[in-house]
This record gives C-alpha cells, sequence and structure tokens, in this order.
C-alpha cells in the first residue's frame, strides 16, 4: 500500500473533505519554500526576538528543587513570550507565511483562549481579519482571554455544538474553512490535524527545545536527563522534545490530563485511555468508544480538553521513546498552587500538570539529575475557575 | 457493471440521504421503503457519527439525536438486513459515514457485514483520494464502490480522481458543509465535463439541493441529484410520522428530473 504523505509511523495522514485538499496542497508547497528560505526566517526570528521576547529564559527554580529535595529543576518560562504562552511561537510562523500566501484573513479554534489571543494578536500586527471559533462552555471559563481577543480586533464565535469545548470548536474551523478558503488560512493551534499542519506547528514550536538545549549546556555543561511538559495536542510537550529525540540519554515525558480520573469517564487523557482512530484530518490516539463514536472529555483545563493528541506523539508512544502520564485536576490544582506560592510564578492551568508530575517525580530521582519542566503559559487566566474550584467566587 | 452504476441506467437519477436511527431506526426503514416507492434511484444511508466535520447543522444534529436515541452501527447493518431480507428493498443503497467509524469497526469487519447485509458502496466524505487506497482494497474485495467526491476546489485533481472512481461519482455542488441553499453558483457543467474526459462513472451532484427546481437544473448537467438535509429536515419536523412525507417529497423530486 503506498504511504499517504506526513505519516508519524503509522499516524497522521490528510483525513479531509476534498474541498480542503487544494489549500492543504497550497500550504504545505508554501511552507516547503519559505521553511528554508532566509528572508522568511529572519522576519520570523526577529518577529520572535523583538515582538514576543524571546528567547525565553531557562530558570533554576531553587526553592523547588530544595523542597522537593530529588533534582534539579529548570523551568522553561513559556509564561514569559508576549501574549503569555507558547502559542505565540507556532502562530507567529503561520500569520507570516500567511501572509506570503497572499491571505488577508486568519481563522483559529482556541480551548484555553491562548492560542486564540495569539492568533488575534498576530492578526492585528499584520493587519489582517480574524475570526476565533471557541466552545461555548469554554468562553465562560475563560472569559478574560474572550475579552482580550476582541479588544485585539477578533470576532469570537461561541460554537455550541456538541459538548462545546475545543474539538468542536476545530470542527467549526474546518466547517468555516471549508466554506471560504480563497482569502484564508486555518491557524491551527497545536501539532494536530491533517498533514502538514503536525510538521509546520512543530517546526515553529521546535525554538523552545533549540533554546533550552544551549541554555543548559551553557549552565549545566551537559543535556538534562528529564524534559516535562504538559499534553493537549501536544505542541508545546513536542517542541520542548524535539532537539532531544536523538539525545537517548533524555527521558521525554508528557503531561496528559486526567480531569477527575483515568478510571472515570471525565478525563481527556488520550494515550492513557484512547485507542487508534482517524479524526480531525489525522490517524492517532482518540478517546471513543465502540463504535468510534468520539468521547466527551473532561479536563478543569480548557487547553488539554481534546480527546486526541498529535500523530507524531503518538508515535513516541508506540516506539517508547517518550512516556506519557495522567494528572488529574486536583494534583494540577495543588501543582498551580504550588508554584506560585514557592516560585512566585503563577502557571497556566495547562503548564501545572507537567508540575504536578515533576512534583511526583523529582523526589524520587537523585540531586545530581536534572529534570526541565516547560511552563506553557501562565496563570491569570485560570485565577477565576480555580478560585471556584476552590470554592470561592472572585469577581473578574 | 455494479448494482450502483445500473442505478444511473433508466434516466436520471434521485439519490436521497437518510441519517439512521432519527427518531429511530424503525422510522428510517419506512422512509427508505417509501423512498423505494416513490422512484428513488438509489439511497444513501447515513451511520450516525459523534463529530460529522462535513456536515452543516441538519445532518449534524440529526446524527445526534441519532445517537442519543442509541443508534449504532451493528444496528444499522441489521436494518438493512431488514431491509433487503424482509421488506423488499431492491434499489441499491450505499452507506455514507466517517472514517473512523469504519476503522475503528475494523475496515475488513465492517466491510464484510456491509456486504452481507446488502449495501453496495460506501462514501467516505473524510477520506480523500490520497487516503483511499487503506480502505478500497478491501471494499472491493467485498463488491462495494468506494464513492470519491469531486468538489468546485478540485480542478485539476478531477481527471486524477475520475479515473480511479467506481460506482457514481459525487459532485460536490458547493463549497462549504451540507446544507439547503438557496442558490447554486458553481460551474457544475465545466466540472463534470472535465469528469467525463476522464471516465464513464456517473456523476451525481449534491450539497445544498432542496427544491424541485433547484433538481432539475441540476440534473440537466448530471446523472443524478443527491438530496440529504432536506430530507432529515422533513424527518426532524414530522418524527415517526415522516415515512409519508418523505415519500410525497422523493416523488416531487423525481417527477421534476424525469
Ligand atoms: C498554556 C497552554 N499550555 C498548553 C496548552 C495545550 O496545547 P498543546 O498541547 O498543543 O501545547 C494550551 C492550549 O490552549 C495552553 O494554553
Amino acid at each position: 500500500m503506498p504511504e499517504s504523505k506526513g505519516r508519524f509511523g503509522r499516524h497522521g495522514g490528510q483525513y479531509i473533505p476534498e474541498t480542503l485538499m487544494n489549500a492543504i496542497i497550497e500550504l504545505e508547497e508554501a511552507y516547503n519554500h519559505y521553511k528554508d528560505d532566509p528572508e522568511f526566517n529572519k522576519e520570523l526570528t526577529e518577529l520572535l526576538n523583538d515582538y514576543a521576547g524571546r528567547p525565553s529564559n531557562l530558570y533554576f527554580a531553587k526553592k523547588m528543587t530544595k523542597d522537593l529535595g530529588g533534582a534539579k529543576i529548570y523551568l522553561k518560562r513559556e509564561d514569559l513570550n508576549h501574549t503569555g504562552s507558547h502559542k505565540i511561537n507556532n502562530v507567529l510562523g503561520q500569520a507570516l507565511l500567511a501572509k506570503k500566501m497572499g491571505k488577508t484573513r486568519l481563522i483559529a479554534e482556541t480551548g484555553a483562549g491562548q492560542h486564540g489571543v495569539a492568533t488575534a494578536t498576530a492578526a492585528a500586527l499584520f493587519g489582517m481579519e480574524c475570526v476565533v471559533f471557541m466552545g461555548k462552555v469554554d468562553t465562560e471559563r475563560q472569559a478574560l482571554n474572550v475579552y482580550r481577543m476582541k479588544l485585539l480586533g477578533a470576532d469570537v464565535v461561541p460554537v455550541t455544538s456538541g459538548t462545546a469545548t475545543l474539538k468542536d470548536a476545530v470542527s467549526e474551523c474546518m466547517r468555516e474553512w471549508t466554506t471560504r478558503i480563497d482569502d484564508t488560512h486555518y491557524c491551527l493551534g497545536s501539532v494536530m490535524g491533517p498533514h502538514p499542519f503536525p510538521t509546520i506547528v512543530r517546526d515553529f514550536q521546535a525554538v523552545i527545545s533549540r533554546e533550552s538545549k544551549a541554555q543548559v549546556l551553557e549552565k549545566e555543561g551537559r543535556l538534562p536527563d528529564y524534559v516535562l511538559a504538559c499534553c493537549g495536542g501536544g505542541s508545546n510537550a513536542i517542541g520542548s522534545f524535539y532537539h532531544y529525540i536523538e539525545e537517548e540519554g533524555v527521558n521525554l515525558i508528557g503531561c496528559e490530563a486526567a480531569g477527575r480520573g483515568i478510571d472515570t469517564f471525565e478525563t481527556a487523557a488520550t494515550i492513557n485511555t484512547g485507542r487508534i482512530g482517524i479524526f480531525h484530518g489525522m490517524k492517532s490516539y482518540f478517546c471513543q468508544d465502540e463504535y468510534g463514536q468520539i468521547a466527551p472529555v473532561y479536563s478543569i483545563s480548557a487547553g488539554l480538553d481534546y480527546p486526541g493528541i498529535g500523530p507524531e506523539h503518538a508515535m513516541l508512544h508506540d516506539s517508547g521513546r517518550a512516556q506519557y502520564v495522567a494528572v488529574t485536576d486536583e494534583e494540577a490544582v495543588n501543582a498551580f498552587e504550588y508554584l506560585s506560592k514557592t516560585e512566585g510564578i503563577i502557571p497556566a492551568i495547562e503548564s501545572a500538570h507537567a508540575v504536578a508530575h515533576a512534583m511526583k517525580l523529582a523526589p524520587t530521582l537523585p540531586k545530581d539529575k536534572i529534570m526541565i519542566i516547560t511552563i506553557s503559559g501562565r496563570g491569570d487566566k485560570d485565577c477565576a475557575a480555580i478560585a471556584r474550584y476552590r470554592g470561592e467566587n472572585i469577581n473578574e | 457493471m455494479s448494482n450502483i452504476a445500473k442505478a444511473f441506467e433508466n434516466g436520471k437519477a434521485f439519490v436521497p440521504f437518510i441519517t439512521c436511527g432519527d427518531p429511530d431506526l424503525e422510522t428510517t426503514a419506512k422512509c427508505v421503503v417509501e423512498m423505494q416507492k416513490a422512484g428513488a434511484a438509489l439511497i444513501e444511508l447515513g451511520i450516525p457519527f459523534s463529530d460529522p466535520t462535513a456536515e452543516g447543522p441538519v445532518i449534524m444534529e440529526a446524527s445526534l439525536r441519532a445517537l442519543e436515541a442509541g443508534c449504532t452501527t451493528d444496528k444499522v447493518f441489521e436494518m438493512v438486513r431488514k431491509l433487503r431480507t424482509e421488506m423488499g428493498v431492491t434499489v441499491p443503497m450505499v452507506f455514507m459515514t466517517y472514517a473512523n467509524v469504519v476503522f475503528s469497526y475494523g475496515i475488513e469487519r465492517f466491510c464484510q457485514k456491509a456486504s452481507e447485509a446488502g449495501i453496495d458502496g460506501m462514501i467516505l466524505p473524510d477520506v480523500p483520494f490520497e487516503e483511499k487506497d487503506e480502505f478500497d482494497g478491501i471494499c472491493k474485495n467485498y463488491g462495494l464502490d468506494l464513492i470519491s467526491l469531486i468538489a468546485p476546489t478540485s480542478e485539476e485533481r478531477i481527471a486524477m480522481i475520475a479515473k480511479e472512481a467506481s460506482g457514481f461519482i459525487y459532485i460536490v455542488s458547493s463549497l462549504g458543509v451540507t446544507g439547503v441553499r438557496s442558490e447554486i453558483t458553481t460551474d457544475i457543467p465545466s466540472i463534470v465535463a472535465s469528469v467525463r474526459a476522464a471516465s464513464d462513472t456517473p456523476c451525481a451532484i449534491g450539497f445544498g439541493i432542496s427544491t424541485p427546481e433547484q433538481a432539475q437544473k441540476m440534473s440537466q448537467s448530471a446523472d443524478g441529484v443527491i438530496v440529504g438535509s432536506a430530507i432529515v429536515k422533513l424527518v426532524a419536523q414530522y418524527g415517526k410520522d415522516a415515512p409519508e412525507h418523505v415519500g410525497e417529497y422523493v416523488k416531487s423530486m423525481v417527477d421534476a428530473i424525469k
């Protein structure tokens, strides 16, 4: 059987309606042209450095290290990027590409709102039109980000179909894209969807590990033993892993959202509870029932509340190169509070899933081990929801 | 020649679509019987999927109602078997569903059961030409046609797709998702001409068609006309009483394209 394009082992591919095929091919051709174009890369680097504030710091978390009493912990501070998360890395790349392709309108899905905010930001910067699709449930739990997107000039469309969360926002974006292709680029927010998106988004997020590798070599003179990142679709995780994949001594750990627990139905831990399937343009692991109906997933974190995972992660899981663990709401909220009090850093609730696993793992490791945790975003957007979780009502 | 191709031999073909299991499978089966009586040449049976990304609100909502009401792939197979063995349905029938419904059931197991039940082909809107081999080879082994779709954006892809098409070719009339449209602006005749240059496989046009006038107009450039949302809407409106209304509607469309 001839292998279709964009495969990661048996995962990936291009499972999309014929209506979108030429748009996807056009995108792939444009990307292949620009990815090695010195002018494009110069522009992108300038944007990342001067506008988004890269490189992001690799910060030694001294108090946390001491408190946990094991491995030496570094935090890769994607929360310090402009717009407050790693999402801007991908968005600046895709928006620049879209502009070169002559597109004048960006559409995007968003869960936590961080990708939507990043896309609205890039659209404002490049003078493009922007429409963000967001599950109705998420517009309520991430109200602050809805306001930010509108402030940046984007239209925010609340999606009421299905579970009214991230997966439905992705579906709605795909529907919108089939309706209007000529002037519109679908700025997909994670390493998922049909080829070439998983590759494009991974390449734009790989800046995280490119920097962290140089930074840890400079600070420690060696590579880390562990790299941890939270994993929804998996963009910050693949970006954090990418330049270590070939380095066999580096353990790569993706932290999925277990929601109320992987033995309950209220979970979003795809690798831990899902099985192989085809959805949203790709073959990968999905939470689904015995007939292939996509499961209504749940997590306190809107950004991890997705029933699938990017195909490259599915491959890294199959090969055993990366490990995927599940972290519950309760553990993530504890970690959210812990990092705030211990290091004075309020992480996104998504990133807190990685912190939570580090809190379990680090104390079991000797002091000479080095661990990098990616803090994919900052937690301001989550304060109201976490307060609610703790039974407190605050007015935003 | 496959049963599906034969459906296009007696003049213009009217091809109705229905979402299985909305409001229940008994009603779906009765609707299918009425469709045959009214002169449908080929019937598309939608197996509901939780997240139908090529569907507009009408079919999406029907799919969710059907799943909510307990419709499953196995129950649809059973309904098809009954239509063939007990209810006298002889017109060709094809499944229209999403890749994951087939893949997660096991492509081989799905095709075997579909074929045994009396299905003639499959339409998978999220399986484009580039991904079809995984499904097509197995379909062929079980005598099922995997229907190819051609869109207004297909352009230079048309010849490649048409050359490997079997059964019929589904020409998507408009950009966007399924749903009733007041106006169809795509240059259908030129798409059909490109298809004809590459293949003898019959062409049917679908997406957005709802009125006899639209059907009449579309049928002039192709071998058949497909209607989904307008029928699914009738089912939503009349529920268990839908079969009679669906029959009348199909008759009006069949007459319009004669
Ligand atoms: C701060 C933050 N981290 C992580 C994620 C999850 O996405 P991914 O797994 O693609 O990094 C999101 C998504 O909204 C996010 O906002």
